[in-house]
């Protein structure tokens, strides 16, 4: 158990922080801590849930990505144009159209970063102003609303109504989400690919001399952060009910901040799909619970950072610095 | 003497190299090259920095191609080139001198890393590859929890680690480039347990190192190169480290040591009952005005903790320093600086040196209060302080702007101690001040030693090869587990007698 803590150190540390975070919460307002609030949590941090297990496959190998919300904003317009052509399609055409896409932009990053050893931090910043830009040109600004109905009809897979009179549902975003989280934990942790991305990541020279396919490295993890951003993208479309072109403008910051937290090191070969989803998670519920306590949302942005702050502090610190106590119970020295 | 090692005569060669070219930007780094390895022989290849060792190695591991012309002769096989993936497929192994290892990953995953190598995604098998993991080290005669990360393993640990990885799979030939470089002597004594071991069970073992005297009596034969070609090939028997320092340098080196009596000087440094309980206990010693005192001890021994402390980088718990003859308290390492105190620190390559910063600017970095005027860093002053350092240090330099990474291993040492005596130290203290530099120019840091020595500088070098201290010091400390156990003066005892303590 000891070491069980010690070397998840991270996500323990988030654990602690969400529970301490639900209790003052749940103690401060009446709303929180109820059914119906846990789920819809749940379903609207699917969307970020999709991009940050995407974003996490990018920092393990090494690299960062500014681009890839803009990038799915890009997915929702060009999917909607192209189910519009096909005349109207359906989820797995969508989904099929949406992830193609993001791949591609996924993809070119990749390109960039490989073909002229353009660091990723700068290649996705360029990259970011292109998409939102060529967006931004194209659209001249303007919103899609008459999306096809499939896509924007609520797909409820399972609801009830609780004894306290809460309502609970699970909606399809939710499922989306799961489906990504388990593909991308068994994709990092169970295939010798992903291992490689962790070896890559962790030391780049090293991996090249065992023969690692450097180039293949970044298009498998920018190509798999495009996958989820463009999946990411749809099911945002499909949550909002429209594709407005700045939607997710500034999503990419708050992903990164959620992934970090989680764990995941920038600069590679550290990160885990758990730790990603408690630090989304985190954020979301502090987020929410701000939101039910009455706090303005100007001060929202300013909690949330000390938040971050102080979660990257507790686990960075070394647990026996914090709990002293653990360090009679053996172990290693 | 190993009889094992010793291969029989007209035995055919494992690995027959021939007509190895390789040129780098216009600068030939292999001239001409034969080389040749016999199997399961534990094989010594000599050379300074810059000879030409890691390329040879980089071209047999298929990391380089050599130029049109070349063969390489492997296992019954001829090929023009190799690639990583054939040179592993065939059992050429190798442990880099960084050990290209993956801290963040287990113990298990990178032992039996190459389980998970393959171009298409296949499911991982962790059980098995924990056993490949504990079957290596097993081979080793070495046991370690395999699924911690490897990060929480010391530098001595990670070496067995990236052993036991190129014993997985069907290793036939494995090179160890300068795999003693951070070991002590105990666990180069171990290490070389485990290569007698390799050798009987009939793999060939190629030892690249400019520190050979602790492998040649394992080792049957010695290939030296020098400058790109090769020098010759010798039976290890009967050679010394000397001799190879002459077939490596082409000079002869005269071994005496320069240990003075300097007693009646004056005190420049006074540590009185110096402590920090876990690191250094109860340590006093006195540093006359151009006295070099030497410190050994194995690693560990808390020498670069008590360096640091004088340095004003870690706070002791007790006791007191008198610099001068006047008491002084350091609460950060700038008033250390202020008091006189430069330290050159044991990791050159990143704590001593910006590496793509210029030769100039690292020259200067702790010294910019000397070359201002009027408020603002003047260039034409900072030009002077180089130019006088570089001239009075002899060091071959290009330009002044050429960044500190295109030097030499002994260059770069000399900038870095260049940059303390830009501060106008009273106390210099050179932590390790030869690793990473070659032989040849290891004698030439020393001549700068001892020259700073007889201006009057107080100097402590420390360093775990004793020979090192021996020789340069006239006065060597011995530390063992945070303290002084032991006091030498190099004048009045051998070389052996203070190798005998620290090394028992």
């Amino acid at each position: 158990m000891h070491r069980m803590i010690q070397s998840h150190a991270t996500e323990f540390a988030l654990l602690a922080v969400i529970i301490v975070i639900s209790l003052v919460l749940s103690l401060s307002t009446d709303s929180f801590f109820t059914p119906g609030n846990a789920f819809d949590l749940l379903n609207s941090s699917s969307v970020n849930i999709i991009f940050a297990v995407g974003l996490l496959v990018v920092l393990i190998a090494g690299g960062i990505d500014i681009s890839f919300a803009v990038a799915a904003s890009v997915v929702q317009y060009v999917t909607a144009i192209l189910l519009g052509w096909i005349g109207g399609g359906g989820w797995l055409s969508g989904l099929l159209i949406a992830g193609g896409a993001g791949v591609l932009l996924g993809a070119f990053n990749a390109f960039l970063i490989h073909k002229f050893r353009i660091i990723s931090i700068v290649a996705t910043i360029a990259t970011f102003n292109i998409y939102f830009g060529l967006l931004m040109f194209f659209t001249r600004g303007v919103s899609i609303y008459n999306l096809p109905e499939w896509l924007t009809d609520r797909v409820i897979l399972y609801e009830r109504e609780m004894t306290d009179g809460s309502w609970i549902e699970i909606t399809l975003p939710v499922l989306v989400m799961i489906i990504c989280v388990v593909a991308t934990w068994i994709f990092i942790t169970r295939t010798t690919t992903g291992r490689q991305l962790y070896a890559f990541g962790d030391n780049p020279e090293g991996a090249r001399r065992f023969g690692i396919n450097i180039g293949a490295m970044q298009f498998i993890a920018f190509g798999w952060l495009g996958l989820m951003a463009g999946i990411g993208g749809l099911i945002q479309a499909h949550y909002a009910q429209e594709v407005v072109p700045n939607a997710l403008y500034g999503r990419e910051l708050d992903v990164l901040a959620a992934v970090v937290l989680g764990g995941a090191r920038l600069g590679g070969g550290k990160g885990s799909v758990f730790g990603c989803v408690l630090g989304v998670l985190l954020i979301s519920i502090t987020q929410n619970g701000l939101n039910l306590a009455g706090v303005s949302p100007f001060a929202f942005r300013m909690i949330i950072g000390a938040i971050i702050l102080a979660a990257i502090t507790l686990s960075n610190t070394r647990l026996e610095k914090l709990l002293p106590f653990m360090r009679q119970e053996g172990g290693r020295g | 003497m190993s009889e094992l090692a010793r291969p029989k005569s007209g035995q055919k060669p494992l690995l027959s190299l021939r007509n190895i070219n390789m040129t780098f930007g216009g600068i030939k780094a292999l001239k001409n090259v034969s080389f040749d390895v016999l199997p399961g022989e534990v094989h010594c290849l000599a050379g300074e920095n810059g000879s030409g060792k890691s390329t040879l190695i980089k071209i047999v591991t298929g990391v380089y191609r050599p130029e049109p012309g070349a063969s390489i002769d492997y296992d019954g096989q001829t090929y023009s080139h190799m690639s990583p993936v054939t040179a592993q497929a065939a059992g050429i192994k190798v442990i880099w001198q960084d050990l290209a290892l993956f801290p963040e990953m287990s113990v298990a995953e990178n032992i039996a890393f190459q389980t998970v190598l393959g171009r298409w995604p296949r499911f991982v098998n962790y059980a098995r590859m924990r056993e490949t993991a504990i079957r290596a080290l097993a081979r080793l005669g070495v046991s370690l929890d395999v699924d911690l990360p490897l990060k929480e393993y010391p530098i001595s640990q990670r070496q067995i680690v990236a052993i036991a990885r190129a014993l997985v799979g069907e290793a036939k030939l494995v090179f160890m480039d300068e795999p003693t470089a951070s070991l002590t002597q105990s666990e180069t004594d171990h290490l070389l347990d485990i290569v007698r071991t390799l050798s009987a069970s009939g793999v060939a073992v190629v030892f690249v190192s400019h520190r050979l005297a602790e492998v040649l009596d394992i080792s049957s034969r010695l290939t030296v190169l020098r400058d790109g070609a090769l020098v010759g090939v010798y039976p290890a028997t009967g050679m010394t480290q000397s001799r190879i320092t002459e077939l490596m340098t082409g000079k002869t080196f005269d071994h005496e040591t320069r240990a003075r009596d300097v007693s009646a000087n004056p005190a420049m440094l006074e540590v009185e009952k110096f402590s920090r309980p876990g690191l250094f206990e109860d340590i006093s010693f006195t540093v006359r005005r151009g006295e070099t005192l030497g410190i050994t001890g194995l690693l560990g021994a808390g020498r670069t903790e008590l360096a640091l402390s004088l340095f004003g980088m870690l706070k002791p718990r007790s006791g007191t320093i008198k610099i001068d003859g006047k008491p002084v308290r350091f609460s950060s390492n700038r008033d250390a600086i202020a008091a006189g105190v430069a330290y050159l620190s044991e990791d050159r390559l990143s704590l001593g040196l910006i590496q793509p910063q210029s030769i100039a600017d690292n020259l200067v970095i702790a010294s910019l209060d000397r070359i201002t005027s009027g408020g603002l860093l003047s260039d034409d002053r900072k030009r002077a302080l180089v130019a006088r350092w570089i001239a009075d240090l002899g060091i071959r330099i290009g330009r002044q702007g050429d960044a500190v990474s295109t030097l030499s291993g002994g260059n770069q040492q000399r900038i870095a101690i260049a940059k303390w005596l830009a501060t106008d130290p009273k106390l210099l203290i050179l932590d390790a001040p030869t690793v990473g530099v070659d032989v040849g120019a290891r004698a030439g840091i020393f001549d700068i030693i001892a020259k700073l020595a007889d201006s009057g500088l107080a100097i402590i070098l420390i360093s775990d090869e004793v020979p090192e201290v021996y020789f340069h010091a006239d006065r060597v400390l011995h530390m063992a587990e945070g303290r002084i156990v032991n006091r030498f003066t190099p004048r009045d005892c051998t070389l052996q007698d203070i190798e005998a303590a620290v090394y028992a």
